[in-house]
C-alpha cells in the first residue's frame, strides 16, 4: 500500500532551481532512503513536505493531497533545546499535540532504554555526547506516533564509529517497529544498511537519477554473504553517485531504473 | 528495578517535605536512576567555584587597593585642600558620620531605580513580543527608537522634570529612556537568533506562530535579553541619578547636587561610592539571576571538563 507519492515535484528559490522533478514513492512499513550529494536539495524536499515552503508538484499521502500533519520530522541538525532538560525534549512533540506535560512524560520515560538513555531523563542536552544527542533526537521524532517519519541525515555529524554503530542500532530498531520512513542520507553505506529502497539524486538541480531496490534479508549486520552483497550493491551506487560528477557523463545520465 | 523503587522512594519523601510544590514536579524532579546528575555538583564543585571567584576578583581587587592607596598618599601629602581632593579615608569618615542623611537618600534613587526599570523591562518585553509578530510595526518604531537615543540626557532631564513635576514619574520616563533601547534591541535580535531548525520542527509538530514563539523564540532570547539586562542596568542607576540632579525632593542625585554646592567634595564622593555600591551589586543580581534562569548553561559548561563518549551499544549509564 503506498502511502506517499510524489509525482513530478519541482521548486524554485528565485532563479536558484534546487528541485528539477521529484517522482517517488513509499509504502506503508518501507524504509526507503534518498541518497545525493550536497546541496543537491534533499533537505528542500522535507521543507516542502512538511509545509515550511510551497512548490509545484503532486504530493500525495494514502492517495489524498497532503494535508500536513502526517511526519514526524527530524531536522538535519538535531535541534534539541538546549533549555529543556532530555526528557522534556523528548516530549516536544506531545505536548505540541496538547497532551499535559506530566502524562507525555509518563509515556516518554520507558522508552529512554532503549534509547539508550536511561539514566539521562533530568540531563540538560549539553551534558550527552554527540549521538546520545541524536538517540534524543530520534525519541523526541518516534514518540510522536505519526504515520511516517523523515530522517533528515540523522547521523551525519557523527564520528565513524559512533556513526556505524548508531546504524546499526537504528536498524535493530526499525526491525522491531516497522516505522515507515524516508532517510536522507549521503552515506551509501547507511542507506544500504537501513533501506527497503534508495533514490538516488543528481547534483542541483535534483532529479531522481536511480531508484535501487535492496533486496537483503535483515537483519543486515550478521553474515559475511550479505557484507558481500552490500558491498556490491554500494559499489553500484557510488559508480552512479561518481558518474554524476564527473562532467563528461553529465549529458548522458538518463533514470536508469 | 531498584531504581524504579529509589525513584518512588525519593519522590515520597520530596513530597512528605514539600508536599504543595512537589505534586505537580514530582515527576521532574525525582531522579529515575540512583546514578542521578546531583552527586557531580557535590561541595567539592561549590567550594572549587567559590576558589575559581576569589582567583578571578583578586587582581581587580588588587589594583583598586593600590588606586586607593595612591590617592590616599597624594591627597595626604601633595598639600591639596581637602575642598578640593578630600582623601579616601577623610571621604569613608564623613560618610560614617552622614549615614543617616545618605541612607535617606539611597532609598529613593533605589526605589526610582527599580520602578523605572521595571517600567522599561515591561514596555521593552511587551513592544518586542509585538514587533516580532508583526515585522512591519518593527520598521516603523525602529527609527524612532534609535532617534531616542540620541538625546543627550543633560538637555532632556530637566525638561522632563518641568513637565512631570518631582514625583516618581519623570524618573521612570528617563530611566526608561537610557535602558528600554538596549533591553529592546537584546530581545529582538533573541528572537531571530531561534535555530532555524527548531522553529521547522515545531512547525511541523503542528504548533502555531504564538506557540514557537513561546516554546522556541522567547527561550531562545534568553541569553540576549539577560547579556542587555547586565548592561542597561547599569545606565539604569545613572539615569535615576541625572534625573534626581535635574530635580528631587530626595535621592543621591539632588543629595550631590547640594553636598557640591556646599562645597563637599568628601561628601559627593560617597554619594558616587554608594551609587557605585549600588550599580554593582544590581549588576550580581543580574548575573544571579541569570545564573538561576538559565541552569543549562552551567551544564554546558562543566561538560567541558568532563569526558563522556557515548558507548555506540547505547546502554545508557553503565
Ligand atoms: N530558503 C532558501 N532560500 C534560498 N536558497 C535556498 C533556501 N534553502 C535552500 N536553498 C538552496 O537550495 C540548495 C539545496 O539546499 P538543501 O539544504 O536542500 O541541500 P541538501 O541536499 O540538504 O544539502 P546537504 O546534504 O548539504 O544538507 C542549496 O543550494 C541552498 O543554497
Ligand atoms: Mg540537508
Amino acid at each position: 500500500m503506498t502511502r506517499l507519492e510524489l509525482r513530478d515535484v519541482r521548486k524554485n528559490f528565485g532563479a536558484l532551481e534546487v528541485l528539477a522533478g521529484i517522482s517517488l514513492d513509499v509504502a506503508a512499513g518501507e524504509f526507503v532512503s534518498i541518497l545525493g550529494p550536497s546541496g543537491a536539495g534533499k533537505s528542500t524536499l522535507f521543507q516542502l513536505l512538511t509545509g515550511a515552503i510551497r512548490g509545484e508538484g503532486e504530493m500525495r499521502f494514502d492517495g489524498a493531497p497532503l494535508d500536513g500533519a502526517r511526519f514526524a520530522f527530524m531536522p538535519q541538525r538535531d535541534a534539541l533545546m538546549p533549555w529543556r532538560r532530555v526528557i522534556d525534549n523528548a516530549t516536544l512533540g506531545l505536548e505540541v499535540q496538547g497532551m499535559k506535560r506530566r502524562a507525555a512524560r509518563e509515556r516518554v520515560a520507558p522508552m529512554f532504554a532503549e534509547f539508550g538513555l536511561a539514566g539521562f531523563e533530568r540531563a540538560w542536552p549539553a551534558e550527552l555526547s554527540g549521538g546520545m544527542r541524536q538517540r534524543a533526537a530520534l525519541l523526541r521524532t518516534v514518540v510522536q506516533q505519526r504515520d511516517m517519519l523523515l530522517l533528515d541525515e540523522p547521523f551525519g555529524a557523527l564520528d565513524a564509529l559512533t556513526r556505524a554503530a548508531m546504524q546499526r542500532w537504528l536498524e535493530t530498531m526499525w526491525r522491531s517497529h516497522r516505522w515507515t520512513a524516508l532517510l536522507i542520507t549521503h552515506d551509501v553505506r547507511e542507506a544500504v544498511l537501513l533501506s527497503d529502497r534508495i533514490y538516488v539524486l543528481s547534483a542541483r538541480p535534483a532529479r531522481v537519477v536511480s531508484e535501487v531496490a535492496v533486496p537483503l534479508p535483515r537483519p543486515r549486520t550478521e553474515s559475511a554473504e550479505l557484507a558481500r552483497e552490500a558491498a556490491a550493491i554500494e559499489a553500484g551506487i557510488l559508480d552512479t553517485l561518481l558518474g554524476l560528477a564527473d562532467p563528461n557523463s553529465r549529458s548522458s545520465d538518463g533514470e536508469t531504473k | 528495578m531498584l531504581s524504579r523503587r529509589l525513584g518512588r522512594w525519593l519522590r515520597a519523601r520530596r513530597s512528605s517535605i514539600a508536599p504543595r510544590k512537589s505534586r505537580k514536579t514530582a515527576f521532574l524532579r525525582a531522579p529515575l536512576c540512583p546514578a542521578g546528575h546531583l552527586p557531580r555538583k557535590g561541595p567539592q564543585g561549590g567550594r572549587s567555584a567559590v576558589a575559581t571567584a576569589i582567583t578571578k576578583l583578586a587582581p581587580a581587587v588588587l589594583s583598586l587597593a593600590m588606586l586607593l592607596t595612591a590617592w590616599e598618599l597624594y591627597a595626604r601629602f601633595g598639600d591639596i585642600a581637602p575642598t578640593i581632593l578630600p582623601a579616601p579615608s577623610r571621604v569613608l569618615a564623613q560618610a560614617w558620620e552622614s549615614r543617616a542623611a545618605l541612607a535617606e537618600n539611597t532609598l529613593p534613587t533605589i526605589s526610582a531605580t527599580l520602578a523605572g526599570f521595571a517600567c522599561s523591562l515591561l514596555a521593552a518585553f511587551v513592544l518586542s513580543a509585538l514587533v516580532d509578530f508583526l515585522p512591519r510595526l518593527r520598521r516603523a518604531l525602529f527609527p524612532i527608537l534609535i532617534a531616542s537615543q540620541t538625546l543627550p540626557l543633560v538637555a532632556i532631564a530637566p525638561l522632563v522634570v518641568l513637565w512631570f513635576g518631582f514625583g516618581l514619574l519623570p524618573k521612570i520616563l528617563l530611566i526608561a529612556l537610557v535602558t528600554f533601547f538596549p533591553m529592546m534591541v537584546a530581545l529582538v535580535e533573541g528572537y531571530a537568533a531561534t535555530e532555524k531548525e527548531i522553529s521547522q520542527m515545531l512547525a511541523a509538530m503542528g504548533a502555531g506562530r504564538w506557540r514557537i514563539f513561546w516554546l522556541a523564540r522567547l527561550p531562545s532570547a534568553l541569553p540576549y535579553f539577560f547579556a542587555g539586562l547586565r548592561i542597561s542596568i547599569t545606565y539604569a542607576v545613572v539615569g535615576a541619578i541625572f534625573a534626581e540632579y535635574a530635580g528631587a525632593a530626595k535621592g543621591l542625585g539632588i543629595y550631590m547636587l547640594s553636598a557640591k554646592n556646599n562645597f563637599r567634595p568628601d561628601l559627593v564622593l560617597a554619594a558616587v561610592a554608594v551609587s557605585s555600591a549600588l550599580t554593582l551589586a544590581l549588576f550580581g543580581l543580574a548575573v544571579l539571576v541569570q545564573r538561576l534562569a538559565m541552569p543549562w548553561e552551567n551544564a554546558k559548561s562543566e561538560r567541558a571538563g568532563r569526558d563522556d563518549k557515548a558507548e555506540p551499544s547505547g546502554e545508557g549509564r553503565p
